[in-house]
């Protein structure tokens, strides 16, 4: 087993349980922009896809790379966006919140 | 692959901007700027890819074009949604990321040599392939149920279960053959043609309510299917994040069914091996119902003192929450005290209600959870149903056979009159008939949820 195969091992096993970890008891009302967040940062994987489409050869590889990185795109910037405006709205609820009555 | 030092190390700083956003996320204070700063991990991730890509001019121009048709749809789609319509579009950034996960490792896999794979890498390719794709199509068919683009009741077929373990099955034996054998490539096409038809197969049976637990599970997939990229391609940044994802979206997950009041394998499993009664049938043996006027209702609020507003989907597909809002207001200067009972699910998403109420202004005050406000029904004048329907089922506490069987509801049913607001007759999103509405105490008043409440606000008035 290679050096970096055991580094890659230990990183994951130690994000399972920081990913556990992380979000402890989290109120219903954040259940779905949570999910949403979370959805955004899987966006990631665009790094992914633009390194394989870095290095792919002939027409194959790079139809399926090219589409890869179209998604991979669509998933980290939509998610971000539409996250953001589900929060939008808890804030304009804090605010008002203290208001009168 | 090795990266450089200064490589890994900016890798590294985006995956702790994932973590800290990750734990922002979670605390109604921090959410949206946690948010922001998961946003900046995926810039760094970026921005630190660039300096490692490989040097072929024609590819990264295709890249380029790749991404510059990627961002405004991403960021199109995510500004023009409805509120209304949050979770398909959740469940179809979800979907794409999915999909984008198995392609990965689908042209990593054509690109190397035949059986020069190392054994992990070969490995993690099958995994995301089949966790990708399967997200991907999972993710499809929860859309189309939200979008009512299909039934959003549970699809049951004869032979579901068998047929399900055949494909898994044939999936599993492929995924070997891809591992083992140095000619895989045809066989994991295959292993992603299959992981397709898994991925709709799963979610078929699951019904539309359950849906946003279904997306969030089905996250936790793609989550794990981009941690197998990271193994493949040996990128840290796509093991944590993937990751990360993988293990609180299971958490979440856990969390989301535990608010239904459902264990996670009722909910998924539920509805294989029984075929499901039709609501025609359902509704067959029941008496007539009664329904009223605006005026009558109004009358009714009017006299009343203690009235609980109930409100669910349909008020906000009406955008009826300032109506709502201007009733309760007449009611209150007439001394009727009014409090609104928000189910954790009502709606189509957790928070729905007291996101839309809010933006109404509705005071924080007013707004109870289910477990505060469910013993003050039974000294309730009215419940006043807005577009809720499921949440108030009696079903769910007393027939096992129904797909909502278990799921805590509110106790409408409990008060002295209820009033259900509603367009139709039309059995609510589990797709199940709703006994409450033949119930003797209970008036029907059909319409659009904002025409009716503003009648309701003159007949108030008038009386």
């Amino acid at each position: 087993m290679s050096t970096q195969l055991v580094n890659e091992i230990t990183i994951f096993v130690l994000a399972v349980f920081l990913g556990f970890e992380v979000i402890s008891k989290v109120p219903t009302i954040l259940h779905t922009p949570l999910m949403s967040g979370s959805n955004a940062i899987h966006g990631v994987i665009l790094v992914g896809a633009m390194v394989i489409m870095a290095r792919a050869t002939g027409p194959l590889q790079l139809g399926v790379g090219f589409l890869a990185v179209v998604l991979a795109t669509v998933n980290m910037v939509g998610g971000y966006v539409v996250t953001d405006r589900m929060l939008e709205m808890f804030k304009s609820r804090n605010r008002k919140q203290p208001g009168p009555q | 692959m090795g990266l450089s030092p200064g490589i890994t190390l900016l890798y590294l700083l985006a995956a702790v901007l994932f973590i800290v956003g990750l734990h922002q996320l979670s605390s109604p204070r921090h959410a949206r700027s946690g948010n922001l700063v998961a946003a900046g991990g995926a810039v760094i991730a970026f921005v630190t890819t660039l300096f490692v890509l490989h040097h072929a001019i024609l590819n990264l121009i295709l890249m380029a074009l790749a991404i510059v048709i990627g961002i405004p749809i991403g960021a199109i789609a995510a500004r023009a949604v409805k509120m209304t319509a949050m979770p398909q579009m959740v469940a179809t950034f979800n979907g794409v990321g999915g999909g984008a996960a198995a392609l990965v490792a689908m042209v990593e896999f054509l690109r190397l040599p035949g059986g020069a794979a190392p054994l992990v890498v070969s490995i993690s390719v099958v995994f995301a392939v089949v966790i990708g794709a399967t997200s991907f199509a999972g993710s499809g068919i929860a859309y189309a149920k939200l979008q009512e683009l299909m039934r959003g009741t549970p699809i049951t077929y004869p032979l579901q279960q068998p047929v399900n373990a055949v494909v898994a099955a044939a999936i599993v034996v492929l995924g070997v053959l891809v591992v083992v054998s140095g000619v895989g490539v045809v066989a994991l096409w295959f292993v992603l043609l299959l992981a397709l038809v898994l991925g709709v197969a799963f979610v078929l049976p699951i019904g539309g309510a359950d849906m946003p637990v279904v997306i969030s599970l089905l996250n936790a997939f793609t989550g794990l299917a981009v941690a197998g990229d990271g193994f493949v391609l040996g990128n840290p940044v796509l093991i944590v994040g993937g990751t990360l994802v993988g293990a609180s979206g299971t958490f979440l997950t856990m969390m989301m069914s535990e608010a239904m009041g459902r264990s996670i394998t009722n909910l998924l499993f539920g509805a294989f091996g029984k075929l499901q009664v039709g609501p025609e049938t359902a509704a067959a043996g029941h008496g007539s119902v009664r329904s009223g006027s605006a005026e009558d209702v109004g009358t009714l609020l009017a006299y009343s003192q203690h009235v609980i507003i109930v409100p669910g989907y349909g008020l906000a597909v009406a955008q009826a929450q300032h109506a709502a809002r201007d009733l309760a207001d007449a009611l209150e200067k007439r001394g009727v005290t009014v409090e609104y009972a928000i189910h954790p699910v009502a709606g189509r998403m957790p928070g729905h209600m007291n996101v839309l109420l809010a933006e109404a202004n509705v005071p924080y005050e007013q707004l109870k959870d289910m477990d505060e406000i469910n013993d003050s029904f039974r000294s309730a004048d009215v419940a006043l149903v807005v577009g809720a329907n499921d949440v108030v089922n009696p079903a769910a506490r007393s027939s096992p056979g129904s797909p909502i069987y278990g799921m805590p509801i509110l106790n409408a049913d409990q008060a002295r009159n209820i009033v259900f607001m509603k367009r139709s007759m039309r059995p609510g999103f589990a797709g199940i008939d709703n006994e409450l509405m033949y119930d003797p105490k209970t008036i029907m008043l059909f319409g659009d949820a904002k025409d009716s409440l503003t009648k309701l606000v003159a007949a108030v008035k008038a009386a």
